[in-house]
């Protein structure tokens, strides 16, 4: 009976059924609403520099993969076409294809597979392409178009003009609102729909990939702070609102501040990290020359992971309350 | 207040619900099974010195007489399992994978009388002295696992007072059955233990925690309880690893017991329902541990079964006897799949700390390739005792023990969730015991 082939390991002897790639590729799934109603609200250009992104990103995975003498099978994995769809989604609809795929580049070649490939990275990789392309590009990166009208977004004409001719941009307050909420404006490719991000992301909440801590943290913290310093006519005379509804952060918040790798590994992290998202968002906004922060913001706080990781533990179990 | 209610279950923090469940037990009875014709007892099935064989080979031994004795206190002393002749004391191989001394007993005679229940104690009338001292003789150790000396954990030190003693009857581990087995079996003699204990330790309140997807058990527990006001049912939620002490102590007590700590910081002693049966058999029957309900399943057997083996039975003859092998097996495991040893080949002996034998296909277990840590944190949302294991694994992977000691590396319970949790399939839970045993040879 000794003649048994019997396989010898250390316990546990059992796996739960979760892996990378299922995770990587629900959150693909989750961001398919979004990237329907983009190529409704912007046109087929917004499908040519989504596909443009996604195709590049992955053949650039494989290539660095080869040269690093990887395996190459986790091309699949559904981290790239994460990356290459989110770098998309942070693009205006009508820029030159060429930008895209230079994004790309920068993405996967630089800021994901430089540092050691998945798991690794610092920085978040289509955040990182985003905001290298704008400041090596911004003509090309701030040239908005929606239906074919080129114009600014509606963060670009608040901070060059202010709410009250922003206003007359829309038929009513209230339209403006559901406007915004809806998607139904200029912006980058993925960022507009409020709604449609909100619905992806619940599918994220409900099979616990993402966690609420952050985007909470993120989004309140803005709405409070546009509130209370974000009106032009000093304290409380902001339109929090519009402060949360426009530009791109809830595409931030719940998509790329959630980002596993590059944020803080305990809840507590998590939340600490959202709210500085917040803040800096906040001030760029404010102060900055820059209409918008979310991405600048992510990816400072992106820098702070580290030190949030070393300082903020979970609670060990058996120690007594207060002591480290 | 027998009767709980079932809508807000205590349990405690972390911990997972592992995919496999009891199905293939089918929470069916202990199956009888004929007696071996041959023993091999190990004398180190504890934790702590090894026993002293006081037979030699060609000696005449009956069911439940001394072969060894304890040498030292923190020991047990050892009984045949079977009347037969002794045929061997020399190296066996043991589930460890090493070879270690065991006695070897053959049956010489076709039937064995079984050392009748004819003499019966009355327990109340013994000291608590007296009943520590059967309860050591008895040889009777943790029966959930970790075969850690009972007489040892009766033996506090003064200056810990206990106030509860918890029966121990969660079974978290998947395809582990016997406990709920012997619940709903002789729950009088898993509360007469749990009784006995508490004399022992002159303290007024029990409780016995049980998982809420054991009815049958809480049921039986509960209908036996029902005039011994010093003892209470607690129904838990299901989850792993709530069978480890200091879980199972959060979820019954609300105490946790400190970092580093035992179970009598916090004036709790735990004790297996196993053991509260063994104890209560020891004093009763005056019938030492040399045998013990486990649970032997897999899909490559023909019948997976929850019976009663004799302590040093080996596994080639236990498996034969419940009915062979269906498919063959690619991994053999003593105990559960969550904490569970597995063994390279089948010639070796059950021990007292053996709670099942698993016998798994090609298709149970898996070939995994770990990758990096995507840093999803649900390691730390899951790790029971509050620690990172991400931290801690990416830490010995680097060489860096030091850092790894920071982070609570000796904190960990091995209760293997995180490495279960992983999506990255990383052995976390591997690497932090190949830490600790880097450290501990350090010095
Ligand atoms: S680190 Fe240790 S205690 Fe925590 S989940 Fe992993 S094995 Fe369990
Ligand atoms: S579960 Fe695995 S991938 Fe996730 S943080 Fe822990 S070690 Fe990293």
């Amino acid at each position: 009976m000794s003649s048994y082939k019997l396989k010898t390991s250390i316990s546990p002897h059992i796996r739960s059924k979760q892996s990378v790639s299922k995770i990587m590729w629900t959150v693909n799934l989750s961001l398919m609403p979004v990237f329907l109603f983009s190529i409704y609200n912007f046109g087929i250009q917004a499908l040519f520099v989504t596909l443009t992104c996604v195709i590049s990103c992955v053949l650039i995975e494989a290539l660095c993969l080869r040269l690093r003498g990887k395996p190459i099978d986790t091309v699949f994995d559904g981290s790239a076409v994460l990356t290459g769809i989110l770098l998309a989604f942070n693009l205006p609809p009508d820029v030159p294809l060429w930008i895209p795929a230079v994004g790309s580049i920068v993405a996967i070649g630089v800021a994901k597979q430089a540092f050691g490939g998945l798991g690794y990275n610092i920085f978040n990789p289509a955040l990182a392409a985003r905001c290298f392309l704008l400041s090596a590009w911004p003509v090309e990166m701030t040239t908005w178009q929606v239906h074919g009208i080129t114009g600014a977004t509606p963060l670009g004409i608040f901070k060059e003009k202010g709410m009250s001719y922003l206003l007359t941009q829309f038929s009513s307050q209230s339209d403006m609102y559901s406007k915004l909420f809806s998607g139904n404006i200029g912006g980058c490719i993925g960022e507009t729909s409020v709604i449609l991000l909100i619905l992806g992301s619940l599918l994220l909440f409900y099979k616990k990939i993402i966690r609420w801590h952050t985007p909470v943290a993120y989004i309140s913290f803005v709405f409070i702070l546009g509130w209370l310093f974000g009106g032009q006519k000093g304290f409380l005379s902001g339109d929090p609102l519009f402060y949360i509804f426009s530009g791109g952060l809830f595409l931030g918040a719940l998509y790329m501040a959630t980002d596993m790798v590059t944020t803080p590994l305990t809840n507590k992290g998590k939340f600490i990290f959202g709210l500085g998202c917040g803040l800096l968002t906040f001030l760029i906004r404010k102060f900055g020359s820059y209409p918008e922060g979310v991405s600048y913001s992510i990816l400072l706080m992106n820098t702070a992971t580290p030190i949030i990781d070393r300082y903020i533990k979970n609670r060990k179990f058996g120690n007594p309350k207060g002591k480290k | 207040m027998k009767s709980k209610n079932i809508i807000n279950l205590q349990t405690f923090t972390g911990g997972i619900h592992p995919h496999l469940d009891k199905s293939l037990t089918g929470r069916k009875k202990f199956k009888p099974i004929k007696l071996p014709s041959k023993v091999r007892l190990p004398l180190s099935q504890h934790i702590g010195a090894p026993s002293k064989p006081v037979v030699k080979v060609g000696d005449i031994v009956k069911e439940g007489q001394v072969i060894a004795e304890a040498s030292g206190f923190v020991s047990v002393p050892l009984h045949a399992s079977i009347s037969g002749k002794i045929t061997a004391i020399k190296k066996f191989p043991v589930c460890s994978g090493k070879h270690s001394m065991c006695i070897e007993i053959t049956n010489t005679e076709t039937k064995t009388e079984i050392n009748s229940t004819e003499n019966t104690n009355d327990w109340k009338k013994f000291t608590p002295d007296q009943l520590k001292t059967m309860v050591e003789e008895a040889g009777i150790v943790g029966l959930g696992g970790a075969a850690f000396p009972t007489h040892v954990k009766l033996s506090p030190p003064n200056n810990k007072k206990i106030d509860i003693v918890i029966g121990n009857g969660v079974e978290c581990e998947p395809y582990l059955d016997a406990d709920r087995n012997t619940m709903v079996s002789s729950p009088d003699k898993v509360i007469g233990g749990i009784q006995i204990v508490m004399k022992i330790l002159g303290c007024g309140k029990g409780a016995v925690g049980i998982e809420s997807d054991t009815p049958d058990a809480i049921n039986a527990m509960s209908q036996k309880t029902e005039n011994i006001s010093s003892i209470n049912i607690v129904p838990l939620k299901l989850k792993y690893p709530q069978g480890a002490e200091k879980q199972l102590i959060y979820a019954v007590t609300k105490k946790e017991v400190p970092c580093g700590g035992l179970p009598m910081d916090v004036g709790v002693v735990v004790i297996n329902v196993g053991t509260a049966v063994a104890i209560y058999d020891a004093v009763v029957y005056s019938k030492p541990l040399y045998e013990r309900n486990m649970t032997i399943a897999g899909n490559c057997l023909n019948e997976s079964v929850n019976i009663n083996v004799r302590v040093g039975a080996l596994l080639n003859d236990i498996i034969d006897e419940i009915g062979g092998f269906k498919t063959l097996p690619s991994k053999i495991i003593l105990g559960g799949p969550m904490m569970g040893q597995t063994v390279y080949l089948l010639d070796i002996p059950v021990t007292k700390g053996t709670s099942g034998i698993l016998c798994l296909n090609e298709k149970e277990i898996s070939i995994f390739k770990m990758g990096a840590c995507i840093r999803c944190g649900k390691c730390l949302d899951i790790c029971p005792m509050g620690i990172s294991p991400a931290q801690i694994a990416q830490a010995i992977e680097f060489n860096n023990t030091d850092i790894a000691q920071q982070l609570g590396v000796f904190d960990c319970m091995e209760c293997g969730c995180c490495t279960y949790v992983c999506p990255s399939n990383r052995e976390i839970v591997q690497l932090i015991k190949l830490a600790k045993q880097q450290i501990k040879n350090k010095g």
